[in-house]
């Protein structure tokens, strides 16, 4: 592996480690009781929630990457209607 | 992974689980649409974003050495007056720096005195959490006073940090910046306001955003927006700003908690709850009234 020019060092997403590796406990979204606020987005470290739209939902709820989540359960502790559930 | 918030810094990152520095940097940087260069200092958010070969910064981003992160946004902010002037560029990209508590108040304070006095345009941001964790939870001119640390364990003879948090605030008001403002992680609505503020001033602008660290506050990973919301709601960490020497306080806390209620849910505040130690608390909460009256006299 060499350094390209400069030392620059360039983004490239396939080079990163997959971070879901590190969790002991993965969150669970209960999309019945998500109510999209959007609260465990803004908070999670990882960046790992995304609001979807499913076909049958009128309103966009959150979906988790578990390819990047660490399974900190911050989601969990955060959401307002405790939509979201720590599971082994 | 979320589109949106990984424009500037992605995910793949290897800060610890339930880490809040991300979150700082995401908000920070996503309230402006304009150009970035960031500089780092030496710490967790460097030491994490930057595992070779792989890089969670997608904007362009420089760490040098531990303490001169703001000289090196100094540096960046005058060759882009260079370059304008020579018109090799027509307008110039937002500089921010992000440094720790250890880069900030202590080892990196120097080269941030003098790019602030020099009147650099850039945004300083140091996220505070209250020591050096990355290294092991050494204490810091940030760490509160009566924290168990590595370096100032309580045992027998100690009851941990026997000095007071610098009041770096204050320290970086006396440069007369435009802006300056102290946030909380935990509060995303205020950082974002703070930090768009911060990024429209010209000239120099700063933001001390508390940042509790599960490690090494010892609490669940999980926690660390309900910590970080009882240091505001004890008062701890009141939420304030300083625009051109005017003083706002942004979330007056009605009814504030006593300080145990903060102190109680971390392992490095632990020891303070034996009896030999019981003065040791009162005078944290006598701390905490003294700094809040100074700053609400000078609010008014």
């Amino acid at each position: 592996m060499s350094l390209e020019k400069g030392g620059i060092i360039k983004h490239d997403i396939s080079k990163s480690p997959k971070t879901g590796d590190w969790a002991y406990s993965k969150p669970e979204v209960d999309k019945d009781k998500c109510i999209g606020c959007e609260t465990c987005m803004i908070y999670c470290p990882d960046a790992c929630i995304e609001m979807v739209k499913n076909k049958k939902d009128v309103k966009k709820k959150a979906d988790i990457d578990y390819d990047f989540c660490k399974g900190c359960g911050v989601c969990a502790q955060v959401c307002p209607v405790k939509a979201i559930v720590m599971k082994k | 992974m979320n589109k949106e918030l990984t424009k500037k810094l992605s995910s793949g990152h290897a800060t610890c689980q339930g880490c809040g520095i991300p979150a700082i940097v995401r908000h920070v940087l996503g309230a402006t649409d304009e150009p970035v260069i960031v500089a780092n200092a030496t710490g967790c958010l460097e030491v994490t974003t930057t595992i070779y070969p792989y890089t969670a910064w997608k904007v362009p981003y420089v760490h040098s050495v531990f303490g001169n992160a703001a000289a090196t946004a100094a540096g960046i902010d005058a060759a882009q007056k260079a370059l304008m002037k020579s018109g090799k560029i027509k307008k110039k990209a937002k500089v921010v720096v992000f440094g720790g508590d250890g880069g900030t108040y202590d080892i990196g304070l120097q080269a941030l005195s003098g790019a602030l006095e020099r009147g650099h345009d850039f945004l300083y941001v140091c996220y505070d959490n209250e020591g050096y964790m990355n290294t092991g939870g050494q204490r810091s001119g940030g760490t509160p006073y009566g924290a168990n640390t590595e370096t100032a364990p309580a045992g027998v003879a100690s009851f941990g940090k026997a000095q007071q948090r610098k009041d770096l605030m204050e320290i970086v008001n006396a440069h007369h910046i435009k802006y300056l403002a102290q946030s909380n992680v935990a509060y995303v609505n205020d950082l974002k306001m703070k930090a768009k503020k911060a990024l429209e001033t010209t000239g120099p602008s700063f933001l001390l955003v508390l940042q509790p660290c599960t490690q090494l506050w010892k609490f669940p990973t999980s926690e660390y927006v309900a910590v970080g919301k009882l240091a505001t709601e004890t008062n701890f960490w009141p939420l304030y700003e300083i625009e051109d020497g005017k003083y706002t306080i942004n979330n007056v806390v009605k009814n504030p908690k006593p300080i145990e209620e903060f102190l109680k849910v971390q392992g490095r505040f632990k020891h303070l709850f034996a009896d030999k130690n019981k003065q040791v608390i009162a005078d944290i909460q006598n701390k905490v009234d003294e700094n809040l009256s100074k700053l609400v006299k000078k609010a008014q």
